[in-house]
């Protein structure tokens, strides 16, 4: 299962959009795939449990759906949507313990939510009100990076940090395929094989690097190149929220025990723009959108527990109403923020005084005074 | 026993040690991250016994990548650590530049104030070792440039000491720039000083009336020089080490300038856009008044430094300072052709 040896070319070289050779454990028909090496992992999500995960995709799709709208609105800067990648957000997120700490990039709203950040702190960055939001240390989760691949080494030197400290944790690392070719993501991958780091890299291969396609990043499949550094990897189907939580479940037990660090390749599709400034339709086809439509993580999710029987009016209602409530007070928190006044700027630069920006702070003040009384 | 904190004779390197031991022993969380800093010591033996004495576990050997070397401090950081990072020479920084000017310059600013990254990055500047290229640069301004950064240049072994025991306690991060041709210059050096100047301080080395001398790192002792050829040209020079390359301690200047109302600049780094140029405006609009001179800089050329055979003319030297002392009194200098 995990690909710790060095792969050799096969026929599917050159077409990594090729989807074969991953772990699937809901096929997009809603058909529940065994697999003897996965199904341990999640032997315990039941009907219910499923049902939760279910709720949670649902959730953070319409947090994206009402962030675009508040950006279509004006109320938001930006956004970067997170639609068709709930499944790789949730089952990733829900595999983490509270004392595990995940770094993101800039795209993991869905994880911010689950990871128990207020409906403000998520909109306040996109709302240009602050670069990042929240405290990392109230929900183990770093502010997000929009360099591209950054933090990966963030989350190993944090993952150093847990070594070091004794504990039974584990660091994971949010990032896309266009961060693959970061020299950052190299040096994450060579420091964490080097100090056998309890680091998980999750790496959603979402196919669109803003335009770039996923073939320009990589000849072959991003999951083989990480073995090459001494770090096994996992190629899973990143729009199969239970595939997602087993794999990634399996390299946190891996993380746990000593085994250091495991790379993921959750193969999703990003099926909104790369961010609301952006226009897909200048570089891919109607023909890929409408394919990836059938693979949807969520509609995946609805045919199986109807399979089951579970999918019934009750549980309808019940996600309706959690995801109409969050979107409710993500709107009135978004509209309702007080826009911080300018001298709030200088605010936070460093821990100790600087004389030298104190005197800029108190002579932009005094230049802002003579405006005062002014219409 | 106050005399067991008196060590004698130190060389400005091994002042560097005792402040990294001293660190190491009081503060558990310090750790220490480079290339070859284990066994080796450092390329300057900087580190040298460090691995013996704390363990491979403080004292950690990396791989070859600066980014990754900074990018792991940021995250150790993150839980709660205090690294110090070694970059083996000054030239060799610039692959660490985004992790530096984007990432822990920043993250304080960027999380609201809510995270803290007490890193401390040691940079062996400056020429005049006679070494092949990218060992010899003084990249400072580009520090000293980004809101978020404290950059700190020690001239001496007692000041080395202080202040990186100063930047590693510190809660912000810390650029700290070591003077490489001065490593062996000795000094007395009190381990366990009642009281020591604060990191962000400017010193008046040395008081004076009718010249202000600004120097940093190993060009202090060049300035010395000056101070003492003037001294016997009956010119009266007050030398200040700057110690703090951001925040400037512009008050400390600004006091000297009105007094002396002349001011010269010196440092290793390219003229353009350099430390002087800072200092230089930032006291024409405080001092503009009390000026009897343009402020005068003597740096590095505006060329990548050179080949070492051209290192004698390319570091500010006495004699060059003299010049500019010269040009500030008005007297008869190398640029009297361009007053005109």
């Amino acid at each position: 299962m995990l690909r710790a040896t060095v792969s050799k070319p096969d026929a599917a070289e050159g077409d990594i959009l090729g989807d074969e050779a991953y772990i699937q454990l809901i096929t997009p028909e809603g058909e529940r795939v065994e697999n003897p090496a996965f199904d341990p992992a999640v032997a315990d999500i039941d009907k219910s449990k499923l049902a939760d995960l279910y709720e949670d995709m649902v959730v953070i799709r319409r947090i994206d759906t009402e962030a675009t709208a508040l950006q279509r609105q004006g109320q938001l800067a930006l956004w970067p949507p997170l639609l068709g990648q709930e499944a790789s957000q949730i089952g990733s997120v829900r595999a983490l313990r509270d004392d595990d700490y995940a770094v993101p990039s800039y795209r993991e709203n869905g994880v911010a939510f689950i990871r128990g950040v207020s409906a403000e702190d998520l909109m306040r960055t996109w709302k240009g009100y602050a670069h990042g939001s929240w405290d990392p240390q109230l929900h183990n989760l770093a502010i997000p990076n929009v360099i591209i691949g950054a933090q990966t080494l963030h989350a190993v030197g944090y993952a150093m940090g847990i070594q070091r400290d004794g504990a039974k944790s584990a660091s994971l690392a949010y990032f896309g395929d266009g961060a693959t070719s970061q020299g950052d993501v190299n040096e994450a991958l060579v420091f964490s094989a080097a100090y056998q780091a309890p680091v998980v890299f999750f790496c959603q291969n979402n196919h669109w690097a803003i335009s770039e396609p996923v073939r320009l990043q990589a000849k072959r499949q991003i999951a083989d190149r990480s073995p090459g550094f001494g770090v096994p990897s996992l190629r899973v189907d990143g729009n199969d929220v239970l595939a997602v939580l087993a794999a990634t479940r399996v390299a946190l037990e891996r993380a746990y025990s000593g085994g250091g660090p495991t790379f993921i390749e959750a193969v999703t599709y990003r099926m909104g723009p790369h961010t609301t400034s952006d226009d897909p339709t200048k570089y891919r086809t109607s023909d890929e959108v409408a394919e990836w439509k059938t693979k949807d993580p969520i509609t995946r999710v609805e045919k199986h527990l109807e399979k089951l029987g579970a999918f019934d009016e009750k549980l309808q209602s019940r996600v309706k109403a959690k995801a109409d409530a969050v979107a409710a007070e993500l709107r009135s928190k978004c509209i309702g923020m007080p826009k911080p006044g300018p001298l709030s700027m200088f605010e936070n630069v460093q821990v100790e005084d600087n004389p030298v920006l104190e005197r800029q702070r108190a002579q932009y003040a005094a230049y802002l005074e003579m405006f005062e009384g002014e219409e | 026993m106050a005399t067991a904190t008196k060590t004698g004779q130190l060389t400005l390197a091994k002042s560097i040690t005792e402040a990294l031991r001293r660190s190491l022993k009081d503060d558990e969380k310090v750790l220490l991250l480079g290339e070859d800093i284990g066994k080796l010591g450092g390329v300057f033996r900087v580190t040298d016994g460090l691995i013996a004495e704390f363990g491979p576990e403080r004292v950690i050997d990396t791989p070859l990548a600066e980014s990754g070397v900074v990018g792991v401090a940021i995250g150790l950081a993150m839980r709660g650590y205090r690294p110090v990072v070694e970059i083996q020479f000054d030239g060799f920084i610039y692959p660490a530049f985004d992790q530096i000017v984007a990432q822990i310059a920043k993250l304080h600013y960027r999380s609201r104030g809510t995270v803290r990254l007490p890193i401390t990055i040691r940079v062996p500047f400056g020429g005049g070792i006679g070494s092949v290229e990218h060992h010899s640069e003084s990249p400072e301004a580009y520090f000293a440039h980004t809101a978020g950064l404290r950059v700190v240049s020690a001239s001496n072994p007692q000041d080395a000491y202080d202040l990186l025991r100063q930047s590693i306690a510190s809660d912000d991060p810390v650029l700290f720039f070591e003077p490489k041709r001065r490593y062996w210059s000795k000094g007395e050096v009190n381990l366990d000083p009642t009281e020591s100047l604060d990191f962000s301080k400017a010193r008046v080395v040395s008081p004076g009336t009718d010249v202000t001398m600004v120097a940093y790192g190993s060009l202090m002792t060049t300035a010395k020089e000056a101070v003492e050829a003037a001294e016997d040209d009956g010119v009266s020079i007050e030398l200040i080490d700057l110690r703090s390359l951001s925040p400037l301690d512009l008050d400390t200047v600004e006091a000297s300038v009105r007094k002396t109302g002349r001011l010269v600049i010196t440092h290793e780094a390219s003229e353009e856009g350099g430390i002087g140029a800072e200092i230089a405006a930032s006291i024409t609009e405080r001092c503009f008044n009390w000026l009897e001179a343009a402020p005068a800089r003597v740096t590095g050329f505006n060329i990548p430094y050179p080949p070492a055979v051209y290192e004698e003319y390319f570091l500010p030297d006495m004699d060059r300072l003299m010049d500019a002392v010269d040009r500030v009194l008005g007297k008869h200098n190398s640029r009297s052709a361009w007053e005109n």
